[in-house]
């Protein structure tokens, strides 16, 4: 069997947590990151005897809204389902969820690889509750113990899976990317994948050249991040073909878990358990209509996708490369349309945004959104320069003093004084300058060009970079007689 | 004394609330030993309920329960008391919030003396499948007072309280009212909210009233109807004013009766006493005619698929982690959840909850859990069509009297018998109730009124007709109110 | 009869530690029980559709609005075990 005659089949299953502020079936906050445990637990979330769910509305749109966006089929008539399974960190051991009607059916997300576009399907989009969480410790006395937290009881999950579509590791990397950001785009969750709102699981199978794809596949869970799934696959896909050489057969069909510190994915046994989840429908819920008034109004509000985005930059003017790297920072792109109303020069904006402005904050360690720089007081400051006021080295350094102090370019420049275009004033630094220099004088006579440059970054120097440096040049040329 | 007989009395001030509960609680210090239909009482509770309910009379206008003693089935969660279901698995434990109908009988006044006795989680036809004790028919201790709400059928009729609620699944409100000689109402399903009512089979449980007479029952029904926003299943329809309709004539009500529910099984001196009310309900002028349910006789396998299969998902959160009975032994987590459900559930729960499981598992879901929901469609069509040509159906509420304590324990499916014409009409969720209609063997015989969904006005004045006309005797044994 | 093997798998599933007599018990009875759903076996059913409930009702949809929880003390007042605001199990096993 020739190894390189092996072909890849993955299919991604994706949970996202809606970003609602309450939970799926209560009124409970579901914002629990950072709450002390079980304080955003009420009898429904809990499990208490007599609870009934009620549905959030939010999380049913924002589910519909990404189905939507992925051009899946939205079915007129949905509903839930008790999935049924003992484990302690479910509290009513089923979770309300949905099983033959969910939200949305069949649709599709192009992905760009470098060797072109490709469609990878989707086979569904449903909606489900979250469990609780358990995290594991050891009592007083010694004893294991896992210990239980309900706060994430019941946040909104929606459910994404694909089908077997794609072909390797990369492809499953763009996959979970392009739709990461297309769930940002969507406004629908904060698919932070280290905060669990992002969670991938994996299903792959390699098959030898010439025969069918079959049944058999295995299941990789346990990967935190996009990298861990690309290793894990490419893991996984090494595995699997040793397998094959060695037994001429698929692998075994069971579920792995990925071992980051190690870089191995590992079975699962302890998951040996049926997995008999006994569906019927959830008796407590009534079905949900969908109505074209509903889709329609989505679609209508539905908000700009980084496809359309990417159109619209390029198309005017912007280089794809900067359109790529603002559609991929949403915060960053809305900065940069914001700025775009009152100042329509996207080039010269997004290489200030993206050069200059993401590494100040970076620096200063500031997040876009805490930042104190405003679209309005961005465009200020490239105006400032655009006028003469001050020139690009200003413009540098007065945007770092922008982010650490929060006032204004105007404000900072009264201050400092702008630039200094004043023929007398230069000439007289210049002089001032050749007269304290006479190595570089003598130097540049020689023909070393560049102790004009030191000459005059002297001058920048002394002016705190405020003199403007086309000037600066052009006098010490003349006073240097070239 | 009717509760709105003392209604009357509390707003005229001849009595006072805290008299009426004191005078309450007497007699269930009296009886109690004798009948067992608590689990609870709530004496310090009901006597600050009273007080408050004092204040509120003397303040102005009132709701006709207000300072009214009320018991309340152990299935309905009450805030901070304890609220067992009759099972060890939920002993000691105190929910932090009401039922939405114990909400609003609280804001109303009411007052709450206990938690009243049932059959585990309210499975079962007789209450012996109580985790704590059994109860007594107040017509004959040594007989059932049916079940599953043979606490709140029995303290009723003993005078234990003026009203109760019970929840009635496959006729455990109607049953027991029929064994006890007291009015019992099962609601159309949706007209009364289930949050806080600890769930059995969820697509057909119903809270309801259980009375001494049609007019309390009717009162109480009002109060607790009405849509709830914590329950998607609830009927958001106006809720009539149920006690106008009392008194009204029933000349030209269209009455049906079943063929299928007088067939062998049931016991002549019941057809007989049945029979003779339907005579009755035609002297008042009510138009009978002969009609047919040919899918009857599969309503009981319909309901022991259905039933216990809702049933084993909504009793799998009682398993020792986040409350309840928890087997503090086991080193192993799923020993300790295994063995928290052996040990905290009795045996016709744990029956249940395995008929159930069966019926959901892989490989037998179509034959069984998906049958049942289709022959469902058939049952239920067979009422919709019967009620396009008659208002109401008249049969049995069951096809015996009481029957002895101990009689069926060892014979479940004998036990399920006893629910066979209670179960079509949940099957179908459509309204019902039981008013009582005589004596045979001296034990109460039990008249049960069917009708379509939201029908509750006819079949109440019906009942009301017929039980001022058949004034059939609800004065339980040793008591003289 | 039923199986003694599916009898322990549906005790598995339902997560029921049944001892010996009431396992032999529990298989006779529930043997009798599903005897009973012989004759629905025999009710023509291939066009019927299932209800799953008896009063058509629209599924009502909820505000996302956040409100008030329980406190810790409440959520916590019925557990078995606690430790740190937590609720507390034996171990559970997972495979890292």
């Amino acid at each position: 069997m020739d190894p390189n005659s092996f072909r890849t089949v993955i299919g991604l299953e994706v949970h996202v947590q809606l970003k609602t502020d309450s939970k799926m079936f209560c009124s409970c906050s579901s914002d629990y990151a950072d709450s002390e445990p079980n304080t955003l637990v009420c009898p429904v979330c809990l499990g208490m005897p007599g609870v009934l769910p009620v549905v959030n509305r939010l999380a049913v749109e924002s589910t519909l809204l990404t189905g939507l966006a992925l051009g899946c089929h939205i079915s007129s008539e949905s509903k839930f389902d008790r999935k049924n399974y003992a484990y302690p960190d479910l509290m009513k051991w089923y979770q309300i969820s949905q099983y033959d009607m969910p939200l949305c059916g069949r649709g599709s997300l192009k992905i760009s690889l470098d060797d072109g576009d490709k469609q990878i399907g989707i086979t569904r989009v449903h909606l489900e509750e979250d469990t609780a969480k358990m995290i594991h410790s050891e009592s007083r006395v010694g004893h294991k113990v896992s210990l239980i937290d309900a706060n994430r009881s019941g946040v909104p999950l929606m459910e994404i899976v694909s089908e077997p579509d794609m072909t390797s590791p990369e492809e499953a990397r763009v996959y979970l990317t392009t739709l990461r950001n297309i769930l940002l785009y969507l406004d629908v969750s904060t698919a932070n994948m280290q905060e669990g709102a992002f969670r991938c699981d994996a299903n792959i199978s390699i098959w030898p050249a010439g025969m069918d794809t079959g049944d058999v596949k295995v299941e990789i869970k346990n990967m935190n991040s996009f990298r861990a799934v690309f290793r894990a696959l490419a893991f996984e896909e090494e595995r699997q073909s040793r397998v094959w050489v060695k037994t001429g057969q698929p692998p075994e069909q069971e579920t792995r878990g990925w071992v980051e510190a190690s870089g191995e994915t590992v079975s699962q046994r302890s998951k040996e358990y049926a997995h008999d989840y006994r569906y019927f429908p959830e008796p407590d819920l009534p079905p949900l209509k969908v109505t074209d008034h509903l889709i329609s109004s989505l679609r209508s509000a539905m908000p700009e996708l980084p496809e359309s985005v990417f159109k619209r930059l390029t198309e005017c003017g912007l280089r794809s490369s900067d359109a790529l790297q603002l559609i991929d920072d949403r915060p960053l792109l809305i900065f940069f349309d914001e700025a775009m109303n009152e100042y329509p020069q996207p080039q010269r904006l997004a290489n200030w945004i993206l050069n200059n402005f993401v590494q100040e904050l970076r620096d200063s360690e500031t997040n876009l959104a805490s930042n104190p720089v405003a679209p309005r007081g961005f465009v200020e400051l490239l105006q400032l320069e655009d006028k003469g006021h001050i020139n690009s080295k200003m413009t540098a350094e007065l945007l770092g003093r922008m982010v650490s102090s929060g006032r204004s370019a105007k404000e900072l420049v009264a201050e400092t004084g702008g630039q200094i275009t004043d023929d007398d004033e230069l000439q007289e630094m210049v002089s001032k300058i050749i007269k304290d220099n006479p190595q570089a004088v003598a130097d540049f006579r020689a023909g070393k060009k560049q102790a004009a440059g030191f000459l005059v970054g002297q001058i920048m120097k002394a002016t705190k970079g405020r003199a403007n440096p086309g000037m600066v040049n052009k006098q010490i040329s003349k006073e240097l007689g070239v | 004394m009717t509760a709105h007989e003392a209604s009357g009395l509390l707003r005229k001030r001849e009595v006072s609330s805290v008299e009426l509960t004191e005078a309450v609680l007497g007699r269930i210090g009296e009886v109690e030993q004798s009948i067992g239909a608590h689990i609870s009482v709530t004496s310090d509770l009901a006597m600050k309920q009273a007080a408050a309910a004092d204040l509120a009379i003397q303040g102005g206008a009132v709701h006709s329960l207000c300072g009214i003693p009320i018991g309340l089935k152990d299935v309905l969660s009450t805030a901070d008391v304890e609220t067992t279901c009759g099972s060890r698995m939920l002993e000691g434990f105190v929910p932090p919030f009401d039922a939405t109908v114990v909400g609003k009988l609280r804001e109303i006044g009411a007052v709450f003396t206990g938690k009243l006795n049932l059959d585990e989680f309210a499975m079962g036809s007789s209450t012996e499948n109580s985790a704590f004790h059994v109860t007594r028919n107040p017509w004959d201790l040594t007989r059932v007072p049916g079940g599953s709400s043979g606490g709140s059928a029995a303290a009723v009729a003993a005078c234990e309280c003026m009203v109760s609620l019970g929840s009635d699944t496959g006729g455990s409100i109607r049953q027991p009212a029929s064994f006890c000689g007291v009015v019992g109402i099962k609601p159309t399903y949706g007209r009364v909210s289930r949050f806080g009512l600890v769930a059995f089979a969820s697509s057909l449980d119903q809270i309801g009233p259980i009375a001494r007479d049609v007019k309390d029952a009717a009162i109480v029904l009002e109060a607790i109807s009405g849509g709830d926003p914590k329950d998607s299943t609830s009927l958001h329809v106006e809720v009539p004013n149920y006690s106008e309709v009392l008194g009204r004539s029933i000349e030209g009500v269209r009455v049906g009766v079943p063929l299928e529910y007088f067939g062998s099984g049931l016991d002549d001196d019941v057809k007989e006493l049945v029979l003779k009310a339907i005579d009755q309900l035609d002297d008042l002028g009510a138009k009978v005619v002969d009609v047919s349910l040919p899918h009857t006789e599969y309503a009981l396998a319909t309901y022991y698929l259905l039933a216990p299969a809702e049933a084993s998902a909504n009793l799998a959160r009682y398993n020792g982690v986040k409350y309840g009975y928890s087997d503090l032994d086991s080193s192993d987590v799923n020993d300790m959840m295994a063995f928290s459900r052996a040990r905290g559930f009795g045996e016709e729960v744990k029956r249940r909850i395995m008929l159930g499981t069966y019926a959901l598992s892989s490989g037998y879901y179509d034959a069984y859990y998906l049958k049942a929901q289709k022959v469902r469609t058939l049952i239920k069509a067979d009422f919709d069509e019967v009620f396009q040509n008659v208002d109401l159906l008249v049969t049995p509420v069951s096809p015996s009297v009481a029957f002895p304590l101990g009689d069926r324990v060892d014979d479940p499916y004998g036990m399920y018998m006893s629910d066979v014409m209670t179960i079509p009409a949940s099957i179908a969720g459509i309204a019902g109730l039981s008013v009582p209609c005589g004596f045979a063997e001296g034990l109460p015989v039990g008249l049960q009124m069917l009708g379509p969904a939201l029908s509750e006005p006819i079949l109440l004045q019906t009942a009301y007709a017929y039980e001022q006309e058949a004034k059939v005797s609800s004065k339980a044994p040793f008591l003289d109110v | 009869m039923l199986d003694r093997d599916t009898v322990s798998h549906v005790a598995q599933l339902a997560c029921i530690a049944l001892d010996d007599d009431e396992f032999s018990e529990m298989r006779s009875q529930l043997a009798q029980i599903l005897d009973l759903f012989e004759s629905l076996s025999l009710l023509q059913t291939d066009q019927v559709e299932p209800t799953a409930r008896v009063v058509p009702l629209e599924l009502p949809l909820r505000d996302d609005e956040a409100k008030p929880s329980l406190s810790q003390d409440q959520v916590l007042q019925n557990a078995p075990r606690i430790e740190n605001g937590h609720i507390v199990v034996p171990a559970v096993l997972t495979d890292s």
